[in-house]
């Protein structure tokens, strides 16, 4: 399909979400990305049942946490889609870019620069 | 086992706001079990930690360490070497590891990361229900197996009360009757008679009423 999406993602595969947990995604924070995804299966599609339905929860729980220290919880998000939908993956590239630019950047990238709010 | 929740982010951020070099010091065991307090925890609370701080534009070194048990001096000691290098250690383990380290190591702050809550079961992956109070004189044999100390909202030993109904607590509707279950459960096993004898009088002596415990095995001891 030759499809764009946004050149500033790093995509990590796993083998299901349901790999993913709340410690990778505060991880990815704390080392300063300024947004981390997850793209699973279609909810009620999931080849083990209910993986993604796990990384939801996972994904819910990083956002509290970081919420919490007051770093926005929304720069964690999932998507769901099937694996035959690739204008849809390159769609939600593109949402998740945009919510991460009104967010604006990684504080702990600018603490590391020495500009802490 | 014993059952922990971990404390509000705000309250920890609060007690170790002062510390320029923190230890969070995780447990294997039962804190583990209840995922208040093992590895996986102690990565997330560190985590959160120094993004908050780093932040706030707060220099504070957070390292992370999860011990086999706190509540036993062979795994304490595996810190011996490092615990007086930090301002305070912030420990994830249940009331009696905190207590162990603080005693332990005296010149550094000991706090706790988790509210220990009592000793339970797991029903199921992220549901824990208490099962034991500890009251040193267990009367399981004559209740079916089911505990009216733990169980039972007044500790009746000579139930059920009249705010039993249809087999829940007056407490709540979300709360068995301790003595309904042990009812049914004497049916079952055709132990009604045993139903009809009256408790006598427990001592309560065992139970946190004598001050603290201590339990000596002579035999075992060095």
């Amino acid at each position: 399909m030759r499809l764009e999406y946004p050149a500033n993602i790093k995509v990590i595969r796993v083998p299901c979400t349901g790999k993913v947990d709340v410690i990778h995604l505060l991880k990815a924070i704390e080392k300063g990305a300024d947004g981390a995804y997850i793209v699973g299966c279609m909810e009620g599609e999931c080849l083990y049942t209910n993986g993604n339905f796990r990384a939801k929860k996972r994904m819910l729980q990083a956002q509290k946490v970081l919420d919490s220290v007051g770093m926005g919880g929304q720069r964690v998000q999932m998507y769901n889609l099937s694996s035959a939908e690739g204008p849809k993956f390159a769609a939600y590239a593109r949402d998740m870019v945009e919510k991460i630019h009104e967010l604006g950047p990684n504080p702990m990238k600018l603490a590391k620069e020495g500009k802490a709010a | 086992m014993i059952v922990a929740s971990p404390k509000p982010i705000e309250e920890v951020i609060n007690t170790v706001k002062d510390c320029k070099k923190l230890l969070i010091l995780g447990c294997n065991e039962c804190v583990t079990v209840c995922e208040a307090g093992g590895k996986k925890e102690v990565g997330i609370l560190a985590s959160a930690l120094r993004m908050y701080f780093a932040k706030q534009g707060q220099q504070i070194l957070i390292e992370e360490r999860t011990l086999e048990r706190q509540c036993d001096h062979e795994y304490l000691e595996e810190i011996r070497d490092i615990a007086d290098t930090y301002d305070a250690i912030l420990s994830l383990a249940c009331g009696v590891g905190v207590q162990f380290t603080a005693e332990k190591y005296l010149s550094t702050v000991v706090l706790p990361g988790v509210n220990t809550c009592f000793l339970g079961a797991t029903e199921e992956r992220g549901l824990w229900t208490e099962r034991c109070q500890a009251c040193g004189s267990c009367v399981l044999a004559s209740t079916g197996g089911i505990c009216p100390v733990s169980r039972c909202a007044k500790r009746v030993l000579n139930g059920p009360c009249g705010g039993s109904t249809k087999g829940k607590c007056e407490i709540s509707k979300e709360v068995d009757c301790a003595w309904q279950l042990i009812v049914d459960r004497l049916t079952a096993l055709g132990k009604m008679d045993e139903y009809e004898q009256i408790a006598p009088l427990k001592d309560w002596s065992t139970d946190r009423a004598g001050g603290p415990r201590k339990v000596a095995k002579e035999d075992v001891q060095s």
